[in-house]
């Protein structure tokens, strides 16, 4: 890889990382005045924030990188859906309260690992974003967890949705482990992560939870893909025709 | 006393820009206005660069809007002060500890209604305890976590099972 294509690569993946992470800090965000009860709103309120800190971050480097005028805004509100990189289980509705907050958990242990991973990146900008964030994401993940169990093991009813918020989301959590050439090179070169490596692991941390919340892992009979190539779920087009509403009505606009 | 806080008071006291260090006491975090930006150990650096006044601080959380408002705070501080051309500098890593936080900054926090994050051990894993915060009103151990996150990003919300008072507490991370 030459020095042009390696930044290349490395905008790439960037965005990739700052799509994830707005996505679902505007999922999250939808949670705002409507959680179960105050405390939850607020930290659903918090955890969103901290993903579009996180989407904020990424974008800069990636202007950075692109060095052609853009700026996080036209990344963030000028792009269309298929320009969007986000795993699909990040755009999903949000759905129930037991959704919300498997999915939640299905993605802290995800980023639990490749977090530690990427900390230790020979990319010196991708790695302080990530040793930053993975001091947030420990505690997303404990309150997800501890939401995972009590839902789990809680009423009937409570162990139904989350059974089947479990059930519904399976599919979508294939394509987290399955990097792509683009991944793998910059793996290779110790700048990026390769996100296979990380499924034991995660499979392991997760089933623990899982047996403590009375819960079964699914069975792996389904899968959709897509989200790494641009190819998406009908979701994320309604969910960015609200997020960059206000940016395409008054381009440029500034708070 | 940590690490990094002494690095800090060490930059400052060896500083060629003392003025400027203590100009910059006069900003504060728009949230918690008890804490200045070097109480609350954003403030990294400031020092003069090809005759260029660069202030670098280290952002707290990833998402937390008050950052927006320290950089424009700096820029008025100094600005009204005559200082320039100036450039604001952020700077990741290392991460922003809660650990940085001066010894001041935490007692005037505990002033304040708001439990300090040095006050009492973290669970092992670091992470903000289920219980046995001070209660920065009555001063009892005897206090129970309500919420993982608090008013803000950086803090958690704790109720005193003695006073009965609820109250925030300043997250370790």
């Amino acid at each position: 890889m030459n020095d042009d294509d390696s930044k290349q690569a490395t905008l790439a993946y960037a965005l990739r990382l700052g799509d994830d992470s707005l996505v679902l800090g505007q999922r999250i965000s939808e949670w705002v005045s409507n959680a179960p009860f105050l405390e939850e709103d607020i930290a659903c309120g918090n955890v969103a924030l901290d993903y579009i800190g996180r989407a904020r971050l990424y974008y800069g480097y990636a202007a950075e990188l692109a060095a052609d005028g853009r700026d996080e805004d036209d990344f963030a509100y000028l792009r269309s859906a298929r320009e969007f990189r986000n795993y699909l289980i990040y755009e999903l509705p949000r759905g129930d309260f037991a959704f919300t907050q498997v999915r939640q958990l299905l993605v802290d242990l995800f980023n639990t690992g490749y977090l530690a991973a990427l900390a230790g990146s020979r990319d010196a900008t991708l790695a302080a974003i990530a040793a930053k964030a993975i001091k947030e994401t420990r505690y997303h993940l404990r309150r997800s967890r501890e939401w995972v169990l009590r839902l789990g093991d809680g009423t009937g009813e409570s162990h139904r949705r989350t059974q089947k918020a479990l059930d519904d989301l399976w599919g979508y959590t294939h394509e987290l482990f399955e990097p792509d050439a683009l991944e793998l090179r910059l793996a290779a070169a110790g700048t990026g992560v390769d996100t296979a490596a990380l499924k034991p692991e995660w499979k392991r941390a997760l089933a623990a939870v899982l047996n403590e919340a009375t819960l079964s892992l699914p069975a792996d009979d389904w899968a959709v893909r897509g989200g790494r190539t641009g190819y998406h779920t009908e979701n994320l087009g309604h969910l960015l025709t609200q997020l960059q509403s206000i940016h395409r009505a008054y381009p440029g606009c500034r708070w | 006393m940590n690490r990094a806080y002494i690095d800090r008071c060490r930059r400052r006291e060896q500083s060629a820009l003392p003025a400027l260090w203590d100009l910059l006491d006069r900003v504060r975090d728009p949230e918690i206005p008890v804490l200045s930006i070097w109480d609350l150990g954003v403030l990294h650096d400031v020092a003069e660069e090809q005759g260029r006044v660069v202030v670098t601080i280290t952002p707290t959380y990833s998402g937390c809007p008050a950052m927006e408002t320290i950089r424009s705070d700096i820029e008025q501080v100094l600005g009204e002060a005559g200082v320039g051309p100036l450039e604001i500098r952020t700077r990741l890593a290392p991460a922003w500890s809660s650990a940085w936080i001066s010894p001041e900054g935490c007692a005037r926090l505990r002033e304040y209604g708001i439990a300090p994050p040095e006050q009492c051990a973290a669970d092992a894993d670091g992470l903000t305890p289920d219980a046995g915060v001070l209660c920065p009103r009555c001063g009892s151990a005897d206090s129970r976590r309500v919420s993982e996150f608090g008013s803000t990003a950086c803090k958690a919300l704790f109720r005193c099972n003695a006073c009965g008072e609820p109250f925030d507490y300043f997250k370790t991370i």
